[in-house]
Formats: structure tokens, sequence, C-alpha cells
């Protein structure tokens, strides 16, 4: 059985208060609760075609999609991410910190090490993935913003992207950050590339980087309002006209999804 | 502007007419407003394949102030288009402007926040040219098809007269009902199509000067 | 055409209008801006000197967006000091088309018409890093035929070589150096050609798509490749008689524009300038995606880490490029006939095209197959087209050695037909940071070298 992240909401309270199909064994029954964590989950989507612009008559507006569970990976990670948590938890806790207390949870998937870090930690991790020997992850490749509003809580993401080049690995680190509170530890003195990728990623999420020397926007204008890649923010087409209708822009027509 | 003000209409305005068109059809300088993948295909026109100097065009005035054609080449941002707008301020009359690829024309794939929905809406255009980039054969027809309207073009009073011939035509423009070109009966219950005027553009591209 | 006295703008502490005379000001804490608006030069220097502040030699200079050598919508401000630069500041966002989130509206197999104009120089690049990601998430990189892996290959390459052409000539357009222009455009020619002659199209092909390419090579397609591979060094050659050894080109470009190997790490710049600096890092090697791990081919490096070093590592790699060319050739002789999208029907694009009495389009055998002969081809067509398949949950980052650096596609996917979120780690955007660095301290003329030398694409830079 995969270890439960404990950030699902109403998790605790599902498990104590429903009561199990099989009635008193010891050892519940998998699928029972997998059910169950799934119904804990949070709701990601309503129906079954994503616009509300058109009338939906086909009967699935009911439908609801919930979110899958964040489910951390268990180890062994595989190929070279063991030793890259490793060598990273010696280093945080040379220091007097640890790797538990720096990373959230790790997951391994598609090929690829994602460490979701803290944000208050985040510098004292990004310094000893780039100083120490073991770790050598000298270039970032940048910074980008994911939003999922739908996440309660975490909807901001800040992704980066390391590489080692003495070593040839490579490392996701994502941060969390909620809307309410969009801040996030600048990284420029550590790679100075995040600078642009920084301000990009302000101009189009709304993540506040602390410590950014010039934080403005990059690529739309200086005065422009809202966060274009948001998912609150719409596509902004307008409908094209031809001679007797019109179509309505990408973000507003029916989608078969 | 010059002696074809006076001149009253008729064989010698017409003379003139031909003569000035023939020369500014000839040694056009075009500025170029290359921006995104068109400007490729625009550099492209002007390599040696498809070459742009038969036209006596490869000398691509930098500066505005002395181009006559700006050739936008590409999609047009929100950030860019007070720039588009103050480099046309800046060319001198007479000038004309093709909007080269479907992004310039009307905004193109990208129906977005980003993009100005085709650069008519900064930018009188004489012609569009579409494509995604157009080839280089496409643009130099379009650029022939602009000379025969820049030799085509009309001065001093046949101008004026053209002007008002046009005004005229387009005030008594019908929409698109009954008696214009669609059927009615198509598309609304009732038999009456519900379309809004067409909208006159704000500047008439056959006459082909700022107005 | 006056001056508008009346234009306020941002941050401004005041503005002013200088005596009597037309020339407009605004007043910043560092300075004031003028407004000038043409046929004022008079009345420029008269408010100029006419400012009590003391003397003071430096000018802010606006280069670009529209300039004839900045390599498109890219806008330069810089301090000078005579003929000095003291202070360099890019200015990006002209080009910016959102196409990221355009891409989050289409389904996956449309989305590679979208980022394939980003890096509008390299569009097979940006097409080859956004499959490999979504090929990832799907979990079918094993299952890709090796005959569309071979073609993949082939298309780069002649995309690197095409772009490589581009840059070395628009670097010789920029100094003065006409001629390399016209050879490089010539030379590109000749590869756009072919790339025609394979995809269809000159520049933005979509034609590498999740799960393999969309069409096998046409006949004839083997035969005009070698003959390419044939003449192409002799044509190269000339670009290179020209500029190896020009003196004014070397006078321009050595020493000039200086980033060594900490720069670029520090700064995140990948390709070329990198590999000029001194260190052998490239992709294609290190991390073989694609099958490159199974080519003969060299990393050209040079340390001399100045803008000569970066055209000479471009050319080289101009003739590596070729000699993978010739290899990708043996092997698709070899494996003609072989299928080039993925057998999976619920992922690989089902449509051909095929040129017919009244133009391409539709191949008539596809359509009588869906028609006639199998029901479930049929609804595999009209799903794949219409829904588009689905690809699990979860994220991924894929990259690809671009001609102009790393080009990373960083992909999420929330299970559904559309992504949910597409990012492009593009070589130009972080590469243009350097060029402050690169240029402070050096002569104007220097910018425009190492602008060239960077060879920013501002579709890449602004997405």
């Amino acid at each position: 059985m995969t270890e439960r992240d404990d950030q699902a909401p109403g998790s605790q309270a599902s498990q104590s208060e429903s009561s199990p199909s099989q009635g008193s064994t010891a050892v519940p029954d998998p699928a029972a609760l997998a059910g169950r964590d799934r119904l804990a989950e949070q709701v990601a989507r309503t129906g079954m075609f994503g616009t509300l612009t058109t009338g939906d008559t086909s009967g699935y507006g009911g439908l609801q999609v919930r979110r899958a569970p964040r489910l951390p990976s268990p180890r062994p990670y595989g190929s070279y991410f063991d030793e890259i948590a490793d060598n990273l938890d010696a280093a945080l806790t040379a220091d007097g910190s640890s790797f538990a207390a720096a990373v959230e949870q790790v997951v391994v998937a598609n090929g690829d090490l994602t460490f979701y870090v803290r944000r208050e930690q985040l510098r004292a991790v990004a310094s000893k993935l780039r100083d120490e020997p073991t770790l050598a992850f000298e270039m970032c490749l940048g910074v980008s913003g994911v939003h999922y509003p739908a996440e309660a809580g975490e909807e901001l993401r800040a992704v980066y992207h390391l590489l080692s080049i003495t070593h040839n690995r490579r490392l996701r680190v994502e941060v969390t950050v909620p809307d309410a509170d969009p801040h996030v530890p600048s990284l420029v003195d550590i790679y100075p590339t995040c600078n642009f990728h920084e301000r990009e990623t302000w101009d189009f999420f709304g993540l506040i980087f602390d410590g950014h020397p010039a934080l403005t926007r990059i690529e739309m204008p200086d005065d422009w309002r809202g966060h274009p890649q948001r998912k609150d923010y719409p596509l902004g087409g307008i409908p094209v006209e031809y001679r007797g209708a019109t179509i309505p822009p990408p973000d507003e027509r029916r989608s078969y999804e | 502007m010059g002696i074809e003000e006076k001149l009253p209409s008729g064989i010698l305005l017409t003379s003139v007419e031909k003569l000035a068109g023939y020369a500014r059809k000839s040694s056009v300088w075009p500025a170029t407003f290359g921006l995104a993948c068109c400007a490729i295909e625009l550099m492209a026109t002007g390599g040696p394949r498809h070459d742009l100097a038969r036209f006596g065009m490869e000398r691509a005035s930098n500066t505005p102030r002395q181009a006559d054609l700006m050739i936008v080449a590409g999609r047009v941002s929100q950030k860019m288009a007070p720039v588009l707008r103050q480099i046309y301020d800046q060319m001198s009359e007479p000038k004309w402007v093709i909007s080269m690829g479907v992004c310039a024309s009307s905004g193109g794939m990208f129906n977005n926040y980003a993009i100005v929905q085709g650069v008519d809406h900064i930018v009188p255009v004489d012609i569009y040219l579409p494509g995604c980039p157009p080839r280089p054969e496409m643009l130099l027809d379009a650029i022939v098809k602009l000379h025969d309207k820049i030799q085509n073009m009309k001065l001093g009073v046949n101008r004026e007269q053209q002007v008002t011939e046009l005004e005229d035509a387009r005030l008594r423009r019908l929409p698109l009902t009954a008696g214009g070109t669609l059927p009615s009966g198509i598309g609304q219950p009732g038999g009456r199509i519900q379309l809004g005027l067409l909208e006159q553009p704000a500047q008439d591209p056959d006459l082909g000067e700022a107005q | 055409m006056t001056a508008s006295a009346d234009h306020q703008s941002h941050g401004a502490t005041s503005t002013g209008t200088a005596g009597g005379d037309e020339a407009s000001y605004d007043e910043y804490d560092e300075g004031r801006v003028y407004h000038v608006s043409g046929a004022d030069w008079d009345e420029v220097v008269t408010a100029a000197v006419g400012d009590d502040r003391p003397g003071d030699e430096r000018m802010v200079v606006n280069m670009g967006p529209q300039h004839p050598s900045t390599h498109g919508v890219l806008r330069l401000v810089v301090t000078l000091d005579g003929e000095t630069v003291t202070e360099l500041r890019p200015v990006i966002g002209y080009l910016h088309t959102g196409i990221e989130k355009n891409m989050e509206f289409r389904s996956w197999t449309q989305g590679v018409t979208f980022c394939t104009r980003m890096d509008y120089l390299s569009p097979l690049f940006n097409e080859t890093a956004y499959c490999l990601a979504v090929e990832k998430l799907l979990g079918i990189t094993a299952e890709i035929p090796d005959r569309a892996t071979v073609i993949r290959v082939l298309l780069m390459e002649l995309n690197r070589i095409g772009s490589h052409l581009t840059a070395v000539g628009t670097m010789g357009l920029e100094l003065g150096a006409t001629t390399v222009f016209i050879y490089g455009m010539r030379e590109r020619e000749k590869t756009l050609d072919i790339l025609e002659l394979i995809t269809g199209l000159r520049m933005n092909h979509g034609f590498i798509r999740p799960g393999g390419v969309a069409q096998d090579l046409p006949a004839g397609a083997l035969e005009r490749l070698r003959e390419y591979v044939r003449i192409m060094p002799g044509l190269l050659g000339e670009i290179r008689a020209l500029f190896d050894a020009a003196p004014a080109f070397l006078a321009r470009t050595r020493n000039i524009a200086y980033l060594d190997v900490t720069g670029c790490i520090s700064l995140g710049v990948t390709g070329p300038i990198l590999r000029a600096a001194g260190l052998p890092w490239d992709l294609r090697k290190s991390q073989p995606y694609c099958g490159y791990e199974t080519y003969d081919f060299d990393v050209p490096v040079r340390t001399s880490a100045d803008a000569f070093g970066r055209y000479q590592v471009r050319m080289d790699e101009l003739d590596q490029s070729l000699r993978i060319i010739g290899q990708c050739v043996d092997r698709l002789a070899e494996s003609a006939g072989q299928p080039v999208m993925i057998g999976d029907a619920k992922i690989g694009w089902p449509a051909k095209l095929a040129l017919g009495p009244d133009g391409l389009g539709n191949s008539p055998d596809h359509i009588a197959h869906i028609m006639s002969q199998s029901m479930e081809a049929l609804i595999h067509h009209f799903k794949l087209v219409t829904e588009g398949f689905r690809v699990p949950a979860g994220q991924v980052y894929a990259a690809v050695e671009s001609p102009r650096g790393e080009l990373g596609c960083h992909a999420v996917s929330d299970g559904g037909t559309r992504p949910y979120r597409v990012h492009f780690r593009d070589p130009s955007f972080t590469n243009l940071q350097s060029v402050s660095v690169m240029c402070e301290g050096g002569m104007i003329a220097d910018v425009i070298a190492a602008v060239a030398s960077i060879d920013p694409v501002l579709g890449g830079v602004d997405r």
C-alpha cells in the first residue's frame, strides 16, 4: 500500500467515520480504501463539456471529476535519484536542517525526479544543490509557473529545472504557494539566470519573488493589468466573423474533451 | 502638392499621372517592418533566388523617413502596436502598406489577448497577403499588385473625382440582407438574417494613399 | 509633426517645455528624457544646453524595437559615454504571442502547429522538444518507429543548417558584409527546397507530431539529399573564404563580446556560446535523444569565448550536421517501407496527404479505407481529430539541442485531451540576458556584433 499524503482535506475524518464494507477485519480492503481516498479529494471539475456558455443537453452536467491524490514516490527511487536525495540530505543535515524539513514530497515519474521544497527552505536547498560537489547542479534552466486553481491552498507553483553538467543529471524543484500569499524567495543571487525567468513568472502568474532586484513586467506592456497565464484570465480572443456567421474564440467554444 | 494640383482634368493630367505612377512604382523603398516568421520569408525574398532587386526594392530604407512602403511582416503584439503606428506616422507621403501574412492581416492563428487582430486596426492597409508564412513568390505577387495600384493612382482633380465617386458608392451600399448577396431566409426563423451593417473601413483601400 | 507637450510618462517627476521652443521632456530622478519627433534638432540642443545640471557626457540612446540590426523586435536601451557603453538593458516582449496559453485550448496534436512558430528559425526543434515531452508523458518513447526517429534527426539537422546559415548571413549583413548574406540565403534556399520536398512547407512545418512524423519521404527525396550533401561543403567554403581571414571581420569580432564559461553557466547560457567558451556541452552527446548516440559526429569547441569563436563554432557545426545527414540518408535507404507513425491507432495520427488531380489533400486510399473498409478506422480518425488522445496526468521536461542552445519543454497534463500547461525553456530568452554582460564596457559598434553572435530569435524570446 502506498503512503498517503496528509494534505487532502477531510482525509482523517473520512477514514474514521466510514465503515469498511468487509466488517471488522484488521486489514481494510485496498479497493474500498482507494475509493474512499478518491471521494475525499477535491472536485477538480464538474460536467462533461468544459464550457459553460452553450447549452449542455447531454445529461452529464452533474458529473464530478475529482482530482487525483498527490502520492509521494516510495524509496528506492531508481537510477541516480537516490544519490541526489541522500547527498542533499547529508548536506542539509551538516547545516542543521534536514531533508524532511526542507522537502515536502519527492515524486519520481516519467523519468524525472521532482522535489517539492518548502519555500522557507528554498534558498538553503538551492545553495546546497549548487555548491555541494556531490550535487553540483551548476546550471538552472529557469523558473516557470503553473496555476492550479482547483487545489485550494496550493494554487501557484514555481518550477525550477536544474542541470548538473559535472554529473550529467537533471532535477526539478517545485515550490507551492497559495494564491493569498504568492511570495517566493528569489534565487537571482544564487542562479543569476533566474533574473529574466522570475520576471516572466511574475508577469504571467503574479508570483512575487522577494529579493529580485527589479521585478517588473517583461513580456506584457508595462501598464498591463492582470497576469495572463493564470487560469482565471481569459484567452482574450475576439469572435471571428464570416458572412453570415461568427465563430466564438477558442476558450468559449464547446470543447469535446 | 505640386503641378498636378493645378492641371485641369484632361490629357495633360493623365500623362502626368502615368509618369508619376511609373516613377513611383519603379523606385519603391520598403521600410521592412520584419517582426516574426514572415520576416524570414521577406529576407528570403530579398535573397538571390527570389530577387527584390528586380524592382529596385532591395535597398530597404531602415529609416522610415525615406521609405515608401511598409511591409508589416509578422504578428503585431499589443506592446508593438504603438511602435508600429509611430513608424507609420514617420513615413512621408505617398506611402503604402502591405500586411504580409495572416497574423498581420487578421491576427492569424493567434486569436488571443496578446496579438492585434489585424494590423488594419492600426494603419490603413493597401494589400493583404495571406499565408503562414507566404512564400516569396506570393510576396512578389503582392508587390506586383501594389505596383499596379501605384501606377493607376489618380492625381489632382481626377483624384478628388474618384474619391467622391467611391464615397457615394459606399454610402449607397446595402447590408447583406434581402437585396444583398445572400438569399433571404437563411439562418433565422422568420426569414430575416440578423446581421449588423458591414462596417466601413477607416481607410478606403482603393485610393491607395492615407487620407 | 509637432512634439506633444502634454505627454506625461510613467514615473516622471515633472514634464516641461524648454523655453519657448517645442522640445518637451520628462524629468526623472536620473535626468531628462527628451521627446524627439523630427525636424526639431535645434530645439533639443537648445533645451539640453539650457539644462543647468552639471555637464554629463552620458546619453541614453534607444535602439529598436524597429531597427535593422537587432535580429528582430529587440529594444536595447544603451547608456553611452561617448562611444563606450556604460549600461545596456534589453527590453523584450514586443513579439509576445501567448503561444503557451493558446496551446492550453487546443489538443495535444494541434499544439505542434503553435509551438512550431515560437523559434521560427528552427521550427522543427520546437516540434521535437514538444513531441518528446508528450511521448514521455504517454510512455510511448520506446514505441516510436525507428524510421520516424531517423526522419526527425534528418529534419532537425537540415533545420540546424538553415538556422546557422541565417545566423551567419545576418551577422554578415549587420556587420556590413552583404555578400555573406546573399551566400547564406542562397544556401538556405537549397535547404528549404529539401524541407519543402519532405514536409510540404518551407517554414513552420507542423510535421513532427506526437507518435512519429506526419508523412513518409516522397519519391526522389534520398537522391536530392545525396546531391545536397555532395555540393554543400563547397558552398560553405565560399562563406568561409569571405570571413575566416577577412581583416575587417576579424577586427570586429575578435575579443569582442567576451563571456567565459563561469559567466555562461551562471547566466544559464547554452549552445554555441558555451561551446565557444571552451565547454563541450552538447545535449546530443551528453543526454542523447532520438538515437543521437548511434550517429558519428563531433562537437566543435573553441576557447576564445568571443564573437569570432561563436562564428567558428557555428560553421563547424554545419559540417557536422552534413555528416549526420549523410548517415541518416543511408539508414533511410535501408528502412524503406517501414511505418513512420506509431502503430497504436488510438494515438497515431491517421490521415495521410497525397497529391491528387486537384492538388494536395487527403489521400484517397485513406479515405477509401475509413469510409468503406474499416469502421474502427473511421471512429479512430474521428475521435483523434475532434477530441484528440488523452495523456496521463503528470509533468515532464524534455530537452533538445537547438541551434541556439538547450530548448526544453515542460509539459503538465491533467489527464485530458488538452495540455494543462506547456512552458518552453527557450535558449534565446536565457542567452539574451548575457548581452548586457557582453557589451558593457565596450563600444557601441560592438553591441551589434555581440547581438549577432548570440543569435537570438525574438519569437522564442517572447513566445
